[in-house]
């Protein structure tokens, strides 16, 4: 099975999407340094998730009034995260299905299960939401937030980082 | 591609995502496709069979890929009708680009 990249898209974003050319820069590759059954792994979403009852949404009232500018800052989310405190701010998806299981855009509990049958080393217990609306240079997180979340992920001795984009 | 740049400071990443054509051209390292509907990348609530399968891939394409640029593809349709998802994901309203085009384009 080849999967369809425009099975839900409107046919103006798939024409965008199909015209969008080859990036100039170039591709990076960084080994896994042990095996998978060894690494600890952590998750990111860009659906816009955050924590209601310690945490800000992202800011939806700046990319009103800039409609070219998307929120680059990203929130931490732990494993043990309930449901009922999950909030989501992400203009350009329905929030519906995360606010009821947020785990169809962050899996924490499969990979939980993926953990216990050791075909990870270990699920890490701090995961990364940002909102994947951004703008097309993606400047602040070249040179703030990617940088600072690689230190923050080295620090807490993640191996592997898995994205899920919304 | 945000996978681009945190793989290029030396974390390996796999990034699951409902366009893998459009993550391939961004260069993102070790890509699963799905073919599911924006916002639901590992399935649809409570559907922890499905979110474990896509959770597999990624774990698959991250002990296969050998090079940037690999790419692996979840069988696994999507539990919804497409009428119905294909409208289902869209935010209630308009976001503030769309809204703009809309209004450029004279139909907002």
């Amino acid at each position: 099975m080849t999967v369809d990249s425009y099975k839900y898209l409107p046919r103006s974003m798939k024409t965008m999407y199909e015209s969008t050319p080859v990036t100039t820069e170039p591709a990076a590759w960084a080994p896994l340094t042990k095996p998978l059954s060894k690494c600890r792994l952590a998750l990111m979403t860009s659906a816009g998730v955050y924590l209601k009852d310690s945490q800000e949404g992202f800011d939806e009232e700046r990319e009103w009034q800039n409609p070219e500018w998307g929120d680059p800052t990203y929130r931490e989310i732990p494993s043990g995260v309930r449901q009922e405190q999950i909030g989501c701010s992400h203009l350009h998806i329905n929030h519906e299905d995360l606010l009821e299981d947020v785990n169809v855009v962050l899996p924490i509990r499969a990979f939980q299960k993926l953990e216990a049958k050791g075909v990870i080393g270990e699920l890490a217990p701090v995961h990364y939401s940002f909102m994947g609306y951004q703008e097309r240079q993606l400047k602040d997180w070249r040179e703030v937030q990617g940088p600072e979340l690689v230190a923050k992920l080295k620090e807490r001795a993640v191996d592997v980082l898995l994205l899920a984009p919304a | 591609m945000l996978a681009r740049v945190i793989e290029s400071l030396g974390i390996p990443t796999v990034t699951v995502t409902m366009i893998p054509e459009l993550a391939l051209k961004m260069h993102a390292s070790r890509v699963v496709g799905v073919e599911f509907p924006f916002g639901h990348s590992f399935g649809t609530p409570g559907n922890d069979a499905l979110m474990e399968t896509v959770a597999r891939a990624a774990c698959e394409a991250l002990e296969e890929a050998g090079a940037s640029g690999y790419r692996l593809d979840v069988e696994a349709e999507w539990p919804v009708p497409l009428e119905i998802a294909y409208k289902t994901w869209h935010p209630p309203q308009a976001s503030p680009i769309v809204a703009r085009m809309l209004k450029m384009r004279g139909g907002g």
